[in-house]
């Protein structure tokens, strides 16, 4: 593993929870670690597990999803949504070889700061643990078995009539 | 032969389904070869490789491939036809999504491998013998292609115009594309040449299905009788209809057997198991882990369920953490 490693954590959080959470953990001067990247959403049920994939497909080391706590879905039952995709992706992703640790679901009410500085502290401090996960970087190293280059001078060979 | 427009079908990794395919077209394809000339077709017709090297480039008008990219061989054979070809045409879900040889992106080559030639109960090898790619004997040297680490789709070896999905194809689709083909009445480079909308739409049980469902359990076909009239999501069973592209005419649920999704996504997916996944376990019932997950143990292989057809082509394309790694 490299030294000095600092996770990538794309973070989802709910506009009417979580990410409201994250602005008092921030208005109140709370510290956490900069690892987190955050993306607004209406609902955490509007997170599509394809979010999650292309997130660590494009290398983050982990990927955090933020919602109401259950019964306080602004929207009824997204968070309840959300939590079913959740409970069957995270047992995909682990079957493709990701360490379940790298997919987490919280439930943080927009009054949870602390909680939320605890909770990206907490899952940064498991990703320092588990190592990078560098998908980019495996896609290419899968790549160099392919023959492109080969092939080409071929083509060049039989482009030039020798 | 004249100046018939040359069309050539090759096989890659695949079963032979697709191929059987093109013969179900039935008189049609009697038909079809007084209006093209078919240059290559292994399957059927004795041209070779050095017929094809010998053409100009882009002289073949379309090319159909079928099967996923898993040996050096084919990859060179993707490739040439590539250059040789005006259009190329991934054809059924192995060249398009990977098929059912990308769920062998789940384990590692050497493991494939060992089990293959040493471990399986039916393998008579009692001295032990791997494949190699160079023998020699007397002087002369005899070679076998390369088995990569990773199965690829077409389009992750080679630029590809178009997609035929399904596993196999129906002759409708197929028959359709030939005609576009031969009329010039082509759609936008990259098309999938089958309708973009959901199976449900098309399905023969759509009337029963309820705007909201709740399952509680999901069941397995070969466990519990199934009715032929219901839709499969109310009985509980996990059919991959809602998110899988139409065009097969519903042939599964006419034989009375869920959707699995050979004819892949629709166009505005881009993972077709993590979509899969989204449509299933949204309806499930329950609001606590325990009786969820609960629900979702019916579900015992997610990767083999959600990505029977696309784990190639999927945005993590293979099981990322397996040892021994990477061999070269």
């Amino acid at each position: 593993m490299p030294e000095n490693f600092e996770p990538k954590i794309l973070a989802f959080f709910c506009n009417w929870c979580t990410y409201t959470a994250a602005d008092l953990a921030g208005v109140s001067r709370m510290k956490y670690e900069p690892t987190t990247r955050v993306v607004r959403v209406m609902c955490s049920g509007r997170v599509d597990p394809q979010f999650v994939l292309d997130a660590f497909a494009h290398g983050a080391d982990g990927v955090l999803i933020g919602g109401c706590h259950p019964g306080d879905c602004h929207y009824v039952e997204g968070n309840y949504k959300l939590l079913r995709r959740f409970r069957m992706l995270r047992r995909l992703v682990a079957s493709l070889g990701i360490e379940p640790e790298r997919l987490r679901m919280e439930w943080i009410s927009a009054s949870e700061g602390e909680r939320l500085q605890k909770v990206v502290n907490e899952m940064t401090a498991q990703i320092k643990l588990l190592g990078p996960l560098e998908l980019p970087e495996r896609f290419r190293e899968w790549d160099t078995e392919l023959h492109e280059e080969t092939f080409d001078k071929e083509r060049e060979v039989v482009a030039s009539g020798q | 032969m004249g100046n018939k427009p040359k069309i050539a079908f090759y096989w890659c990794s695949s079963c032979g389904g697709c191929e059987e395919s093109l013969v179900d077209m039935a008189e049609a394809i009697v038909e079809l070869s007084t209006q093209i000339e078919i240059v290559l077709w292994p399957v059927a017709a004795d041209f070779k490789k050095k017929d094809i090297e010998a053409m100009a480039d882009g002289e073949i008008v379309a090319t159909m491939l079928n099967g996923a990219i898993r040996t050096s061989e084919q990859e060179e054979m993707a490739r040439l036809l590539r250059r040789k070809s005006q259009i190329l045409i991934a054809y059924g879900s192995c060249a398009y999504t990977g098929g059912i040889p990308g769920l062998s992106n789940q384990f590692p080559r050497e493991q494939l491998l060992k089990y293959v030639y040493h471990d399986a109960p039916s393998v008579v090898n009692p001295e032990g013998q791997d494949p190699q790619t160079e023998f020699h004997d007397a002087g002369r040297v005899a070679t076998l292609p390369i088995f990569s680490e990773v199965v690829r789709s077409l389009d992750q070896v080679v630029d590809v115009d178009y997609y035929i999905p399904g596993c196999a194809p129906n002759p409708e689709l197929v028959l359709d594309a030939i005609h576009a083909l031969l009329s010039g009445n082509l759609p936008s480079k990259g098309t999938v040449l089958a309708p973009d909308i959901a199976l449900c739409e098309h399905c023969p049980r759509l009337k029963t299905k309820p705007a909201d469902i709740a399952i509680d359990e999901f069941k397995r076909p070969h466990q519990h009788l199934i009715d032929p009239n219901v839709c499969m999501l109310v009985q509980g069973f996990a059919c991959l209809g809602p998110a899988t592209r139409s065009g097969c005419g519903g042939a599964c649920l006419k034989a009375n057997m869920p959707c699995t999704g050979c004819f892949g996504p629709m166009s505005n997916v881009r993972d077709q198991g993590a979509k899969a996944l989204c449509a299933l376990a949204s309806i499930v019932a329950g609001t606590t882990n325990e009786e969820i997950d609960s629900a979702l143990d019916g579900i015992p292989d997610p990767v083999g369920t959600f990505y029977r057809y696309g784990l190639a082509k999927s945005m993590l394309r293979r099981k990322v953490n397996m040892e021994p790694t990477l061999s070269k």
